[in-house]
C-alpha cells in the first residue's frame, strides 16, 4: 500500500484538489442537464411505446432498445467519432449530452412506464365515469399517482447517470477522470489521483444511495396506507 | 465498409464474451462468502461488509478498471488489460451478486424453513440442502439480468486497450473515418449478443417457479 501510495503528500494532494474541482462540477453539469433532458424524454417515450399508431410505437421501441441495448461507451463514440462521417461535427459535451439523453430517456422510460401501470385499472374507470377526457385522466390521475411510484427509481437512475458520466473523458471531455489521468501522466502517482477520484464519487454516491433507499421505503409506506 | 472491416470488429465478439463470462464465474464464486459475512451475526463484521459493498457500488466501473490498470498495475505488479478488467469486473460483479443472493435468500418461502427445523435438520444441511439451492434458483433470473448489464460495462476496458468489441470499433473507425457504420455494427452486436441472455431473465422467471417449492 506505501508503494502504491508512492509517499505522495497530503501538500501534493491538496495542489490537485482544484483541477479535480473543476472536473467534478462538470461532471455534475453534465448529470444535471441529461436528467432536465432525459427524463421528459423517458416520459415521451413512456407514453409513445404504447401508442396505437404503429410507425410511432416501433420507433420508439427501436430507440429504446438501442438506447439500453448498446453500451454507453459505444452510444458517445458513435456521437463523438460516428456522426462526422454523415457531416455532423459534434463538440465532446454536445455529444455526451446526446448520448447521455439518449441512453437516459430509454432506461427512464421503462422506469416511468413500470410507474404508470401500477396505477389501478379503476383510476381509469372512474375517470371515465366522471367524463374526464384522455388528456385530463393522463394529466390529473394516472400522471400524479404513476410518477410518485416512479421516483425512487428515478433518483437511483440518476446515481448510475452521474457516475457514467466519468465514461465522458473518451470523448475528451475535461472531466474528474479526464483531470485524474492528466494528473497520473505529469506525476506518475497514478493511484493516488484515482484513489481521490474514486473518493470523490464515493462521498457523493453513498449519501446519494441512502437518501434513495430512505425514500423507498416512504414511497412503499405511503402505498401500503 | 468492407468485409474485412466488418470481421475485423467481429473478432472482437470473443474478448468481449470472455472478460464477462469469467468476470461473472468470479462474480457468483466470490459473491457468496462476501453475502454471507453481510449476514454475520457479528456486528462489526456485518457493518465492515456494508461500507464494503457501498465503496464498490458508488466508484464508477472506469473508475475501478483505471485504478486497477494504470495506479496496481503500474509499478506494483504486471498486469495485461484482460488481468486487470477480469480483477476489477470481477470485484465490481462479486458485492452485486453478493447483494443479488441476499435477496435470494429473503425470498424463501418461511415454511421451507419451518419444515427443515421440524425434520430436525442439522444447521449445516438446512443451510447446505434447503437454503443454499433456493436461494440460487430464486436469484437466476436477477443474476440473468445482471449479466446484460456486464456484458456491456465490459466495454469500459477496451479504454485499457482490451482487444474487445468496443477497442476494434474505434480501431476501424480510426483507420476508415467511416464511424457511422463500424460503431453501428459494434452496437447492434452487443444487442444481439444481449438478447439471448435477456430471453432467459425473462423467462427463467416461470421455468423455475416450477422447480421450488412454495
Amino acid at each position: 500500500m506505501m508503494k502504491l501510495w508512492m509517499n505522495t503528500e497530503w501538500e501534493m494532494i491538496r495542489s490537485w484538489l482544484p483541477q479535480l474541482w473543476d472536473g467534478l462540477v462538470l461532471n455534475l453539469q453534465l448529470t444535471l442537464i441529461t436528467l432536465l433532458l432525459g427524463i421528459p424524454l423517458g416520459l415521451l417515450w413512456a407514453v409513445t411505446v404504447r401508442a396505437r399508431n404503429r410507425p410511432v410505437r416501433y420507433a420508439t421501441l427501436f430507440l429504446v432498445e438501442i438506447g439500453r441495448g448498446a453500451p454507453a461507451l459505444v452510444l458517445l463514440q458513435f456521437m463523438y467519432s460516428g456522426l462526422p462521417q454523415g457531416g455532423l461535427v459534434l463538440s465532446s459535451m454536445t455529444s455526451a449530452i446526446v448520448a447521455l439523453v439518449w441512453s437516459t430517456g430509454a432506461y427512464t422510460s421503462e422506469i416511468i412506464r413500470g410507474g404508470l401501470e401500477s396505477v389501478p385499472q379503476g383510476q381509469r374507470e372512474a375517470s371515465e365515469a366522471l367524463n374526464l377526457s384522455v388528456g385530463d385522466t393522463f394529466r390529473y390521475v394516472i400522471l400524479p399517482q404513476g410518477f410518485w411510484v416512479a421516483v425512487p427509481a428515478l433518483m437511483g437512475f440518476a446515481i448510475l447517470v452521474f457516475q457514467g458520466t466519468s465514461l465522458c473523458f473518451a470523448i475528451g471531455l475535461p472531466e474528474i477522470l479526464a483531470q485524474a489521468n492528466d494528473i497520473g501522466a505529469t506525476t506518475f502517482r497514478y493511484f493516488p489521483a484515482y484513489t481521490i477520484t474514486g473518493i470523490a464519487f464515493a462521498g457523493i454516491c453513498i449519501p446519494a444511495s441512502i437518501l434513495v433507499g430512505w425514500l423507498e421505503h416512504k414511497v412503499a409506506t405511503r402505498l401500503r396506507s | 465498409m468492407t468485409r474485412d472491416y466488418l470481421l475485423l470488429i467481429l473478432s472482437g465478439i470473443p474478448m468481449t464474451v470472455a472478460v464477462t463470462v469469467v468476470a461473472l464465474a468470479a462474480g457468483m464464486l466470490l459473491g457468496f462468502p462476501i453475502m454471507l459475512m453481510r449476514n454475520a451475526p457479528w456486528a462489526p463484521l456485518r457493518l465492515m461488509t456494508t461500507v464494503f459493498i457501498a465503496i464498490v457500488r458508488s466508484v464508477p466501473p472506469v473508475v475501478w478498471v483505471f485504478l486497477v490498470f494504470f495506479g496496481v498495475g503500474a509499478d506494483l505488479v504486471d498486469l495485461n488489460p484482460f488481468t486487470a478488467a477480469i480483477i476489477s469486473f470481477g470485484l465490481i460483479s462479486a458485492v452485486n451478486m453478493a447483494e443479488i443472493y441476499r435477496g435470494g435468500l429473503v425470498a424463501i418461502a418461511a415454511g421451507q424453513h419451518e419444515a427443515a427445523m421440524a425434520l430436525n435438520l442439522s444447521r449445516w444441511h438446512h443451510f447446505r440442502d434447503v437454503t443454499v439451492p433456493q436461494m440460487f434458483i430464486v436469484s437466476l433470473p436477477a443474476i440473468a439480468t445482471y449479466s446484460v448489464g456486464l456484458l456491456k460495462d465490459t466495454a469500459i476496458a477496451s479504454t485499457i486497450g482490451l482487444q474487445d468489441l468496443t477497442f476494434q470499433g474505434r480501431y476501424v473507425t480510426e483507420m476508415t473515418y467511416k464511424g457511422l457504420e463500424a460503431l453501428s455494427v459494434v452496437g447492434a452486436a452487443y444487442i444481439l449478443l444481449s438478447l439471448p441472455i435477456a430471453w432467459l431473465s425473462r423467462n427463467l422467471g416461470e421455468l423455475l417457479k416450477r422447480r421450488i417449492a412454495r
